[in-house]
């Protein structure tokens, strides 16, 4: 029975041990479980194409929101440029940019609502109109909130970038964050495929 | 037994230095205050546990009210409308509120200690999933209370814990039962999830240091599957559950089948949610069994990467089996096909892994502790459960049992021979670790072979009314059909075990007043959460521990002769 005074199991090997940031790796496994919803609302939406026993159709109504999407797909490509300021600690360019990006989703979410209050009281296209009512407000709605909860996020670092509070320090968080906005854009890019050209 | 078998004079694992000072006693309003703002993973694994173990028993008094009433033919102890809400809330209780609270519980308690790390990767997170379970089990019970609604029918959901469309919708669940069960399982759908990501990131990010991606127990490593498992399996069900609730509250017609929709739909998506389910229940009980197996056998675990591989192999085939849930809906050949050779796909990885516990058991010098008592029934429940599976896994044998008792006894078997059979092996074995006392040995074997009996008369015995036509979900039975005197057997098992029970719950509280101190490693294992006094401190470890080999105790046991030279 010798004695082992520290608690170190044998000796520590010299060498780094690096490890995956926990930000990345958890950001990435709620994207995986978030696509897996996405994914069942999609199937949802494409097993039910045509099955609406009564109108409004999606061809009757739907219009293809081509400046909404480019302003959601272009602030990926802002928030990047944002990510890279901070980077380099150009803060004045990072809140720039980080502003574009908030306001590009903003304008999305604008976009939608307009399309929403067309289709309600001009179309009379509610969720429980029919299935294609149905179907369509919860996926573009299910995205939608994804905006939301982005925009709230993004604001709240543009508030706190604004006072000055955010520095390099917060790199990682911040692309955390932007792991995020790339998901959420890029399931934009699948709704708009399966609502506006595969289901119209 | 009690005493430390590792080599360290002093405190184990070491404290951190400061000196312990007379504490003041903490006063019960302290001590809640305490227990409900905790970040700590393994309170928090504890809560889980003790969550878990409390509807165990809520759901074991439902399954005997159910026996109860089918122990005569002809019974009218309880009316058809009660039965229906019985199995419905036995069933829904059972899977989400024991078997997800309970693994998940074990998986916080040990993943951060066996890889030498001092908490999950996102402690609050840890939190906010335990009070999200703990809020779904509130809300699926208070639709006792609540769940009558303006229409005043029924008390409790009562269309099986698979919630069959159109079953779950307005036309046919009035009240607000079927509201109340959707929310508990969405809201502990998000607890579920929150875990699972907390899992990843802590199995990734936390190891210490020399603790690599193959050097972990097997414990983590089939952990972390599950946790990847969860993520692609409860969000479908969460998904499907905010579409019925969408159809019940706006109006929505997903499920509507007159509005065009798609009852089908709700099948295909909850039995992709529900069989990936069945592993993501038994994988962890798996991984209790390749840590006590070994250490009872005193022999390192046979073929390591073989059963990396087959946990990761039954994580990926288990995705492509969902439909053999639903041969009796009626599909295609090509699909019955398909699910029937997926299905038995499945076999092969799980039969490696018998085979891998078995040849660890090979040779080694066994110690019976009640422990690995039950890991070795189940190790035997298992494969017979299994087999069981591969026969309902042949579309016309399905066809023809499908609706019966036999099923029943199918999946009971997997859930209480092999989960159940794991969490008490895991519980007599990490007890000492997480309370500093041992179960009693004694009460234990009692535990162990009355439950032993009791899970055979019920269970072995329930495939016969099965294969002589007795349907499932039936209030009663006409007497002549052969089917009392294995209905009265099946309940006396269920006796059994509810007295094995008792027997257990009285250990749990005994020995925690008056075992045995346990000590920092009554086991002489091998991982690292031995490394820690029982129970730990808050931070685990004082300083971070430092690995060379998959166990890293037995190195420091014998010196002369450590793994890390053959790995």
């Amino acid at each position: 029975m010798s004695a082992v005074p520290v608690p170190v199991i044998a000796q520590a090997p010299s060498e780094s041990w690096p490890l995956p940031d926990r930000g990345v790796v958890g950001m990435f496994a709620v994207i995986v479980a978030e696509s897996t919803i996405f994914l069942i609302f999609v199937v949802a939406y494409v097993y039910n194409i045509g099955r609406s026993v009564s109108g409004p159709t999606p061809r009757e109504v739907l219009d293809l929101p081509i400046f909404n999407s480019i302003c959601l797909l272009s602030s990926s490509f802002t928030i990047w440029l944002a990510e890279r300021a901070l980077k380099k600690g150009a803060m004045r360019t990072f809140i720039g940019w980080w502003a574009l990006t908030a306001a590009l989703g903003a304008i999305f979410l604008v976009g939608t609502g307009l399309e929403w209050h067309k289709l309600i009281y001009k179309d009379g296209l509610t969720i429980s109109t029919n299935l294609f009512g149905t179907t369509f407000y919860s996926l573009v709605g299910l995205h939608a909130s994804h905006v939301i909860v982005g925009l709230v996020m993004l604001s709240l670092v543009l508030a706190f970038a604004l006072a000055g509070k955010v520095g390099q320090e917060h790199r990682q968080r911040i692309e955390v964050l932007g792991l995020y906005w790339h998901f959420v854009d890029m399931v934009w890019v699948v709704v708009f495929t399966v609502v506006y050209i595969i289901g119209r | 037994m009690a005493d430390s078998t590792l080599p360290i004079d002093g405190p184990v694992g070491g404290t951190i230095g400061v000196p312990h000072e007379v504490e003041d006693v903490p006063t019960w309003g302290e001590r809640l205050h305490e227990w409900v703002t905790t970040v700590d993973h393994k309170k928090l694994g504890l809560m889980y546990i003790g969550y878990g173990l409390l509807f165990l028993l809520v759901g074991g008094i439902e399954a005997l009210l159910i026996r109860l009433q089918l122990f005569f033919p002809n019974n009218h102890f309880i009316s058809s409308v009660v039965f229906n809400r019985l199995f419905t809330m036995h069933g829904t209780t059972m899977v989400f509120m024991v078997g997800m609270t309970i693994i998940i519980g074990f998986a916080n308690y040990l993943v951060p200690l066996m890889i030498g790390a001092r908490d999950m990767a996102f402690p609050r997170l840890n939190a906010f999933s335990f009070w999200m379970t703990a809020l779904g089990g509130l809300f699926l019970y208070y639709s006792f209370i609540g769940g009558v609604g303006l229409q005043g029918a029924g008390s409790a959901p009562d269309f099986t814990w698979w919630g069959y469309a159109p079953l779950t919708e307005r036309a046919f669940s009035r009240g607000h039962t079927a509201d109340y069960w959707a929310l508990a399982l969405i809201v502990q759908g998000f607890g579920t999830i929150g875990a699972a990501v907390n899992i990843i990131a802590t199995t990734f990010s936390m190891r210490c240091k020399g603790m690599t991606l193959f050097r972990m127990p097997l414990l983590v490593w089939l952990n972390l599957v599950v946790a990847g498992m969860i993520l692609t399996t409860i969000s479908p069900l969460t998904a499907a559950q905010i579409m019925l609730t969408i159809d019940r509250y706006l109006g929505g017609h997903f499920f509507d089948s007159q509005a065009g929709g798609s009852p089908l739909l709700w099948f295909h998506f909850f039995w992709i949610f529900g069989h990936p389910e069945v592993y993501v229940l038994v994988l962890p009980a798996f991984a209790i069994a390749n840590e006590v197996i070994p250490t009872f056998s005193r022999k390192a675990i046979f073929g390591y990467p073989a059963m990396v591989a087959a946990s990761v192999g039954i994580g990926f085939i288990s995705v492509s089996v969902w439909a053999h849930h639903m041969f009796t809906v009626g599909m295609k050949p090509a699909s019955n096909a398909f699910f029937v050779l997926s299905t038995e796909l499945v076999g092969v990885p799980t039969a490696i892994k018998i085979f891998n516990w078995i040849a660890t058991m090979w040779g080694g010098r066994i110690r019976f502790t009640t422990s690995m008592l039950f890991a070795t029934a189940f190790v035997a429940q298992f494969l017979l459960a299994g087999l069981t599976g591969i026969m309902l896994s042949v579309a016309p044998w399905n066809w023809q049992l499908h609706g019966t008792y036999f099923v029943v006894a199918h999946f009971h078997y997997v859930l209480v021979g092999a989960i159940v059979f794991c969490i008490f092996s895991g519980l007599y074995y990490w007890y000492p670790k997480m309370t500093g006392k041992l179960l009693d040995e004694r009460l234990g074997k009692w535990h162990f072979w009355l439950f032993l009996i009791g899970f055979h008369m019920t269970f072995d015995l329930m495939h016969i009314p099965g294969l002589l036509g007795m349907p499932r979900w039936i209030y009663t039975y006409q007497p002549g059909h052969g089917w009392e005197i294995w209905n009265q057997l099946v309940g006396v098992g269920a006796v059994f075990q509810a007295v094995a029970m008792l027997v257990f719950v009285y250990n749990l509280v005994h020995s925690y007043l008056k075992g045995t101190d346990a000590g920092p490693d009554p086991w002489d294992a091998w991982t690292l959460e031995w490394f820690t006094p029982s129970p730990p401190p808050a931070y685990n470890f004082a300083t971070e521990p430092v690995v060379r080999s998959r166990r890293p105790l037995w190195d420091i046991k014998h010196p002369e002769d450590p793994d890390w030279k053959y790995e």
